[in-house]
C-alpha cells in the first residue's frame, strides 16, 4: 500500500502541470458544498468590510430621539435602546468578529497543531508537553484573564492605541486558552500514525524527520484540525462575547456579534430580530467555514479523488 | 401573654394593615416564593454586609427598632424609641437608654433578654472578628444591662444621632446562648449558628443551601400568634435581574423579586401581561460621576492619581465640570435606563427630603438647547476652542478635551455610557470608555490598578448611598484625610480627591449640632459645596426596585431598611 | 501498559502540586479582591480590619502552605472521621474555608455534586449518545440529506450560544406553554413517583440546551473521523472478505475512528464537574459552575482554588484514561 501511494504521490509530483495544490483546488471547485460555503464566506466578508462605506451610520452613536425603532430606509434593521443603528452595529461587529474569530482560531490551531504532532512523534517531548497541556486545561480562565488584562492592557494601549491593543490581547488570550482541545486531538492521532507502515518506510529510507512531518504525518491528521478549526471560529467569537460581558474585552460600545446577541437576548420579545440577525449571520459564517472545510478535507484525501 | 398579643395588634395596626391581616391565621397561605437573583450566601448578617444576605437574615433577625417606609424610625423589639423628651436620651447626647417590649421569645422558645442584647454589641466588636456592622457601634464606649428588659448603650462622645446601634435591618439582636463562643476569630467557624441563627422574627430557617436557597418556616413562638399568613418562605438565588422579572411577571413561579436592575420598555411589556407589578421607593442611592481633581497621567507613574502628582490638568476648573454637567440630559438616562427605579437628581445627597437641596436645580435642564450653549459658552471662556476634528482643544497648551470614564460592568451602566459619550460630543468633548468587571473595580486591591479608590481615570461612575437617615457618615467621606493614596494604602472613599479647609470645618460643625432642621442646613450646604465645586456629578437618584405578583397582599415597599421587613404581614389576596 | 499508568500516576503527584501552586499565584495576582463584596458604606478602617479577619494579610507562600495543609492533610482526616465515626486527635483542625459563606468548602461542593451530575453528566450522556449515531450515518452516508441536516443542525447547534438557547426555551416552554418550570428546584427530593416525575420536568431544560451543544461538538469529530477511514486500506480488504457491511462499519471503520472522538470525550468529562456556567445559571440550577462564578466574581479564592484544583486532578485523570484507551484501540500505540 505505501507503495503504491508513494507511486502515486510522485506521479503526481513529477507530472509538470499537475501540482498537488492545483489538484486540491480543481477537487474543491467540483465540491458544491465548499464552492457554496466560499461565496457565502466572501459574501458576508465584503459585506463587513465594504458594507460600512455604503450604510456610513456610526454604530457606537447613541440617538435618543429615535431609540427602539422598527426598519426604516435610514435604519434598514430600525435602532436598538438607546437609538444606535442596528444595521451599521451588525456591519462592525461583524468585522471585529470575523477578524477575532479567524484570528485567535488560527493562532489556537497553529499552537495546537504544532504541540500536538510533536508530543505525538518524539516520545521525549510527550511527558512535558502533556503535562503542560494539563496545566493549560486545569487553569481558572477568568482569574487568568484577569491578570493578563491587568498585566498587559496598559502597555498595549500606548503602544497600538486603545482598540488594537485590546484586539490583540483578546486574539491572545482566546488563542492561548484554547489549543489544548487540538493539541490532545492532534498528539492521539500521531501515537497511532507513528506506528503505521508508511511511516516506517519513510523512517526507514533515511527521510529526515521534519519532511516526515510534513508530507506524512500532517496530511493524515487534516481532518480533525479542520473541524477543530470550524468549531474554534464559533467559539472564539462567542468567548469574546462573554468576555466583553465581563468587562474584559473591547470598550463598552464596540459592537460585536456575540455582544448583540448578549445585550439583546433580553429584547427577544419585543424585537426578535435584533437578535436574529447577528444570530444569523453567525450561524451563516461557521456553516460557510465549515463547508470550505470538508470540501478541503475532501481535495486533499488521495483516495478520495477524483471520486 | 394577653398584654404582649395586645400591644403587638396595636403596633401591627399602626403599620398600616389593611382588613385582609385582621382575621388572619398563621401559616394558612401555605408557601411564599421569592427570588433574589444574588443568592444569600450566609444568614449572619455581622458577617456579611451584603443586601442579599443582610435582607435573608431579616426574616429571622430583628433589630430593637426599625424604618418604616417614610424613614420613620418605629420600634421593634424595644416598647418604644428613646428621645431626649421621654428620657431614654440623656441631655448630654452621651446615653440611650432602650427597652425590650416583655415576653418576647426567641424561636426555641426561650426568653429574650437584655444580656442579649449586650452580648451583640460584644459579638460585633471583638477582636479579630471582622464584622462588617461595626460602623454601627461607632463611639460606643459601653453597653450594659440594667435589669432584665433594660438596656443602657453609653458613647464616648456627645452623639446627636444615637441611633446607630440596634437600629435598622443591619443592626439586628442575635441570641447569646447559641453564638457564645463565637467571639472574635472563631466567628467563621461557627457554621451552623451562622446557617441557622436562632431569631425573634416571624420564620425559622429549616434549610439552607447557601448561594442557592433558604427555606424558612413560621416561628411558632412569633410574638403575634396571627402571623405569619404563610407557612413557609423559599428564598431562592441564581440567574439574572431579567430573568428574575419574568419568573415573577411572565410565568409566575415567584411571588416577589428583588432587585429588577432591567430595561424599562423590557419591565413594561412584562408587565402589561398582568400577572405581576413592578414596585419602587427611593432611599439614598444616588448614581453620579466622579471627577478626578488629581491628574491621573500614566507617565506620573507612582504619583498617579495623588495629590502629589499635581492637579489635573482642566477638570479642577469649575467652568469645564458645570459644563459636562450642564451638557448631561438626565431625564433621558431615566427613560433608558431606570424607568421606575430613577428621578433625576442634582444633589448627592437626595433623601430624606430635608436634606435636600434646591440650590443646584440648574442642572435639571442639562441637555436642553439653552443649557447645551451655557456649557459651549463656558468652554470658550475657559479658553478651549474647537479643533479640526470637532474635539475643543486649549489655546494656551494644545491640550485636547479628551476623557477617559471608567464604571463598573453592568448593561445600564455601559448604556449610560454611551449615551453620555454622546451628549459630552456636542459640546466638542471626546470621550473614552471603559468597564471593568465589579470585583475588581469595588474590590479595592491595592495592587490593581483598575479600582475605584485609585481612580487612574478622568471622571467615574458608581452608585453610593448611607445605612438609615443621618448622613453624617456619609457627608465626611469627603473629608481632605478621606482622599485614597498610597500612604493610606489607597483607602477612602473621598474618590475626587477633593479637599477644602471650609468643607472640614464645616463638618466637624455638623458632628456637634443636635436637632434634625439644624443638622439638615448644614448638611444641604456640604452638599452645595460638593457640587459647586465640580467634585461631583450627581446623575441618577436610583430606587430600590422589585417585582411583585398581584396577589400578594401587605407588602410595602420600604428604602430604608429591609425590604422583607413587615413580611409577618403579607398575606395572599384571595 | 500497566507499568506505563503506574509510571503516570506517580508523574501526576509533582504535576498536581505545581498546578496548585500556579492556581494559587494566578489568584495571588490576579485584582479581584473579597472586599468588592462589603458595602460601600463601610468605612476604610473597618474594611481593614475585615481583611485582616480574613487572612488577607499574611504572607503569599504562609497562605499557600495552609491551604495544602488544610486541603490534603485536614480535610482527609476530616473524611475518614465522617465516615467511619472514629476521632483523630482532638477533632480540632482548620478546614479550607470560602470567605464569602464562611463554611467549609468541601460541604459547599457536597451540596452542588447531585444537581451538577443530574443536569449536566446527564447532559453530557446524552449528547455522546446522539451524537455518536449522528455522525457515523451522516460519514457513512457522506452528502445525503441526513448528512446535510446533520450538519445544518450541529453547527447551528454549536454558533447559537447557550444563552440565547436558554432563554429562547424559557420563552418557549415555560412563558407561552407553561410545559416546564424555568427555575430549577434544589430542594426536591425524589422519593415517589410524583416528585420524579417533577425531576423529570425541571431537568428537561437544562438538559437538553447542554445536551445539544455537547452532540453538537462531538458529532462533527466522529463524522470527520469516520471519513478518514472508511476509505482506508483495511475497509476494502474486510468487504473484500465478505464481512458484512454492518460488522464492517460498526465494528472496524468505528473502532479506528474513536481515537480523536475518545479525545474529545475525554476531554469533556471534566467539564462535567466545572458545570456548565451559562445554562446553570439560566435556569438557577445552582451547581457547581455557578458556585465557581460566583466565587470568581466575589473572589472567594478559598473556594476557586479547591474547586480549580479537583477540576484538575479530573482532567490528569482523564487524559490518562484517554491515553490507556489509545493502547487498547489501537494496539500498536505504544508509550515504551
Amino acid at each position: 500500500m505505501t507503495d503504491a501511494a508513494r507511486a502515486e504521490a510522485e506521479a503526481v509530483l513529477s507530472a509538470p502541470p499537475r501540482t498537488l495544490w492545483r489538484d486540491v483546488w480543481r477537487q474543491f471547485r467540483r465540491h458544491r458544498g465548499a464552492m457554496a460555503g466560499a461565496v457565502i464566506f466572501i459574501a458576508i466578508g465584503l459585506l463587513v468590510t465594504l458594507g460600512p462605506q455604503l450604510h456610513d451610520i456610526d454604530p457606537t452613536a447613541p440617538n435618543f430621539r429615535a431609540r427602539n425603532l422598527g426598519p426604516t430606509w435610514a435604519h434598514p434593521l430600525g435602532t436598538d435602546n438607546i437609538g444606535r443603528d442596528s444595521f451599521a452595529q451588525l456591519l462592525h461587529g461583524g468585522r471585529v468578529s470575523l477578524a477575532v474569530g479567524l484570528s485567535a482560531m488560527t493562532l489556537s490551531i497553529l499552537l495546537g497543531t504544532l504541540i500536538g504532532i510533536l508530543a505525538g512523534y518524539f516520545r521525549r517531548l510527550d511527558g512535558p508537553l502533556m503535562r503542560l497541556t494539563d496545566l493549560f486545561l486545569a487553569l481558572p480562565l477568568l482569574p487568568l484573564l484577569l491578570v493578563v488584562i491587568m498585566l498587559f492592557r496598559d502597555p498595549l494601549r500606548t503602544a497600538f492605541g486603545p482598540e488594537t491593543g485590546i484586539f490583540l490581547l483578546i486574539v491572545f488570550v482566546i488563542g492561548i486558552t484554547s489549543w489544548m482541545q487540538t493539541a490532545r486531538i492532534v498528539r492521539g492521532e500521531v501515537l497511532a500514525l507513528r506506528e503505521r507502515e508508511f511511516v516506517l518506510a519513510a523512517r526507514s529510507i533515511g527521510t529526515r524527520q521534519h519532511r516526515i512531518l510534513i508530507r506524512h504525518i500532517l496530511p493524515n491528521v487534516v481532518s480533525p484540525i479542520m473541524v477543530a478549526a470550524t468549531l474554534g471560529i464559533a467559539s472564539a467569537i462567542i468567548t469574546e462575547s462573554a468576555l466583553s460581558f465581563l468587562g474584559l474585552g473591547f470598550p463598552p460600545d464596540f459592537p460585536t456579534w456575540g455582544r448583540l446577541i448578549y445585550d439583546n437576548k433580553d429584547f427577544i420579545q419585543s424585537a426578535p430580530e435584533r437578535v436574529l440577525w447577528p444570530g444569523l449571520a453567525l450561524a451563516l459564517t461557521v456553516l460557510s467555514v465549515n463547508f470550505m472545510g470538508d470540501g478541503l478535507r475532501d481535495a486533499l484525501d488521495p483516495r478520495g479523488r477524483g471520486r | 401573654m394577653r398584654l404582649v398579643r395586645n400591644l403587638m395588634l396595636g403596633s401591627a395596626a399602626a403599620l398600616a394593615l389593611g382588613a385582609g391581616a385582621a382575621e388572619a391565621r398563621r401559616g394558612q397561605d401555605g408557601q411564599l416564593n421569592i427570588l433574589y437573583w444574588q443568592a444569600v450566601s450566609i444568614l449572619n448578617p455581622f458577617l456579611s454586609g451584603g443586601t442579599k444576605d443582610v435582607e435573608g437574615a431579616s426574616l429571622v433577625l430583628e433589630p430593637l427598632a426599625r424604618y418604616d417606609q417614610d424613614g420613620n424610625m418605629v420600634p421593634w423589639l424595644a416598647e418604644d424609641i428613646p428621645t431626649v423628651e421621654n428620657g431614654g436620651v440623656s441631655a448630654d447626647l452621651k446615653t440611650i437608654t432602650w427597652k425590650l417590649k416583655p415576653g418576647l421569645k426567641w424561636s426555641d422558645g426561650s426568653d429574650v433578654t437584655a444580656d442579649d442584647v449586650v452580648f451583640t454589641w460584644a459579638y460585633c466588636t471583638a477582636e479579630g472578628g471582622g464584622c462588617q456592622q461595626a460602623t454601627a457601634f461607632e463611639n460606643v464606649a459601653n453597653v450594659e444591662a440594667l435589669d432584665a428588659l433594660t438596656v443602657r448603650v453609653t458613647f464616648d462622645i456627645a452623639k446627636p444621632f444615637p441611633y446607630g446601634p440596634f437600629v435598622g435591618a443591619t443592626s439586628p439582636i442575635i441570641q447569646k446562648a447559641q453564638f457564645k463562643d463565637c467571639l472574635g476569630p472563631a466567628a467563621p467557624q461557627c457554621t451552623q449558628a451562622n446557617f441557622y441563627p436562632i431569631g425573634t422574627g416571624p420564620f425559622v430557617v429549616k434549610d439552607f443551601k447557601a448561594n442557592d436557597v433558604v427555606v424558612y418556616e413560621a416561628n411558632p413562638h412569633y410574638r403575634d400568634p396571627d402571623k405569619p399568613a404563610f407557612q413557609t418562605v423559599v428564598l431562592k438565588g441564581g440567574g439574572d435581574a431579567a430573568a428574575a422579572a419574568r419568573s415573577v411577571m411572565e410565568t409566575g413561579e415567584f411571588d416577589y423579586a428583588w432587585n429588577m436592575q432591567v430595561q424599562p420598555e423590557i419591565l413594561a411589556a412584562m408587565e402589561a401581561k398582568g400577572i405581576g407589578k413592578v414596585v419602587s421607593a427611593f432611599g439614598t442611592s444616588v448614581e453620579r460621576l466622579m471627577v478626578n481633581f488629581t491628574n491621573p497621567d500614566p507617565a506620573l507613574g507612582e504619583k498617579r492619581s495623588t495629590r502629589e502628582g499635581g492637579p489635573h490638568p482642566f477638570l479642577t476648573d469649575r467652568r469645564v465640570t458645570r459644563a459636562l454637567s450642564l451638557a448631561i440630559d438626565r431625564q433621558v438616562l431615566v427613560d433608558v435606563g431606570y424607568g421606575p427605579a430613577g428621578q433625576v437628581t442634582c444633589n448627592v445627597l437626595p433623601a430624606p427630603a430635608i436634606y435636600n437641596s434646591t440650590n443646584n436645580d440648574w442642572c435639571k435642564k442639562g441637555g436642553t438647547p439653552e443649557a447645551v450653549a451655557e456649557a459651549k459658552r463656558l468652554l470658550e471662556e475657559a479658553g478651549f476652542k474647537p479643533g479640526p476634528d470637532g474635539v475643543r482643544v486649549r489655546e494656551s497648551d494644545g491640550r485636547r478635551l479628551s476623557i477617559l470614564y471608567q464604571t463598573s460592568t453592568n448593561a445600564v451602566r455601559q448604556e449610560t455610557q454611551a449615551l453620555i459619550k454622546q451628549m459630552w460630543a456636542e459640546i466638542g468633548v471626546e470621550t473614552e470608555l471603559r468597564n471593568i468587571s465589579a470585583s475588581v473595580f469595588f474590590g479595592g486591591d491595592p495592587s490593581s490598578p483598575d479600582t475605584f479608590q485609585k481612580f487612574y481615570a478622568d471622571i467615574e461612575m458608581y452608585t453610593n448611598n448611607f445605612d438609615g437617615t443621618d448622613p453624617q457618615n456619609y457627608m465626611g467621606n469627603w473629608l481632605c484625610k478621606e482622599a485614597p493614596s498610597p500612604e493610606n494604602n489607597w483607602l477612602g472613599n473621598n474618590m475626587p480627591r477633593y479637599c477644602d479647609p471650609e468643607y472640614d470645618a464645616l463638618f466637624l460643625k455638623l458632628s456637634q449640632t443636635a436637632g434634625l432642621e439644624a443638622r439638615a442646613e448644614i448638611a444641604k450646604k456640604l452638599n452645595d459645596m460638593l457640587i459647586e465645586a465640580g467634585a461631583i456629578i450627581p446623575l441618577i437618584h436610583r430606587g430600590r426596585v422589585s417585582a411583585k405578583k398581584n396577589d400578594l397582599g401587605g407588602h410595602i415597599m420600604n428604602p430604608w431598611d429591609s425590604e422583607l421587613w413587615n413580611i409577618a404581614d403579607w398575606y395572599r389576596i384571595k | 501498559m500497566f507499568t506505563y499508568t503506574i509510571r503516570r500516576l506517580i508523574y501526576a503527584v509533582p504535576t498536581l502540586i505545581a498546578i496548585s501552586f500556579i492556581i494559587f499565584s494566578i489568584l495571588e495576582l490576579s485584582p479581584g479582591d473579597p472586599m468588592a463584596q462589603v458595602p460601600l458604606t463601610v468605612p476604610a478602617e473597618e474594611r481593614a480590619k475585615i481583611a485582616e479577619a480574613m487572612g488577607l494579610n499574611e504572607p503569599f507562600i504562609v497562605r499557600y502552605g495552609l491551604w495544602l495543609r488544610q486541603f490534603f492533610i485536614n480535610e482527609p482526616l476530616n473524611l475518614i472521621e465522617q465516615w467511619t465515626g472514629w476521632t483523630i486527635g482532638d477533632g480540632e483542625r482548620l478546614r479550607v474555608r470560602s470567605w464569602i459563606t464562611r463554611a467549609p468548602v468541601t460541604d459547599l461542593i457536597a451540596e452542588r455534586l447531585p444537581q451538577t451530575l443530574w443536569v449536566v453528566g446527564l447532559a453530557y450522556l446524552f449528547g455522546v449518545m446522539i451524537a455518536v449515531p449522528i455522525g457515523v450515518i451522516s460519514a457513512y452516508r457522506q452528502y445525503s440529506w441526513f448528512d446535510q441536516l446533520g450538519t445544518l443542525f450541529s453547527m447551528v447547534g454549536f454558533s447559537v450560544p447557550t444563552f440565547l438557547t436558554g432563554t429562547l426555551f424559557i420563552l418557549i416552554f415555560s412563558v407561552w406553554l407553561g410545559w416546564f418550570p424555568d427555575s430549577y428546584d434544589t430542594t426536591l427530593v425524589v422519593r415517589d413517583w410524583p416528585s420524579f416525575l417533577a425531576q423529570v420536568r425541571q431537568m428537561i431544560m437544562p438538559v437538553t440546551v447542554l445536551a445539544l451543544f455537547n452532540a453538537a461538538q462531538i458529532s462533527r469529530f466522529m463524522r470527520a473521523s469516520m471519513l478518514e477511514n472508511l476509505n482506508q486500506d483495511y475497509v476494502r480488504t474486510a468487504r473484500a472478505k465478505g464481512l458484512r457491511e454492518r460488522a464492517v462499519v460498526l465494528v472496524h471503520v468505528l473502532r479506528n475512528s474513536m481515537i480523536p472522538v475518545v479525545t474529545v470525550i475525554a476531554l469533556g468529562v471534566p467539564q462535567i464537574f466545572a458545570g456548565a456556567i451559562i445554562t446553570e445559571q439560566i435556569f438557577r440550577v445552582n451547581g457547581l459552575g455557578a458556585l465557581l462564578i460566583v466565587g470568581i466574581e466575589g473572589a472567594d479564592y478559598p473556594l476557586v482554588q479547591t474547586l480549580t484544583f479537583i477540576f484538575a486532578v479530573l482532567i490528569v485523570l482523564f487524559n490518562l484514561i484517554a491515553d490507556i484507551l489509545y493502547g487498547i484501540l489501537d494496539p500498536r500505540i505504544r508509550y515504551d
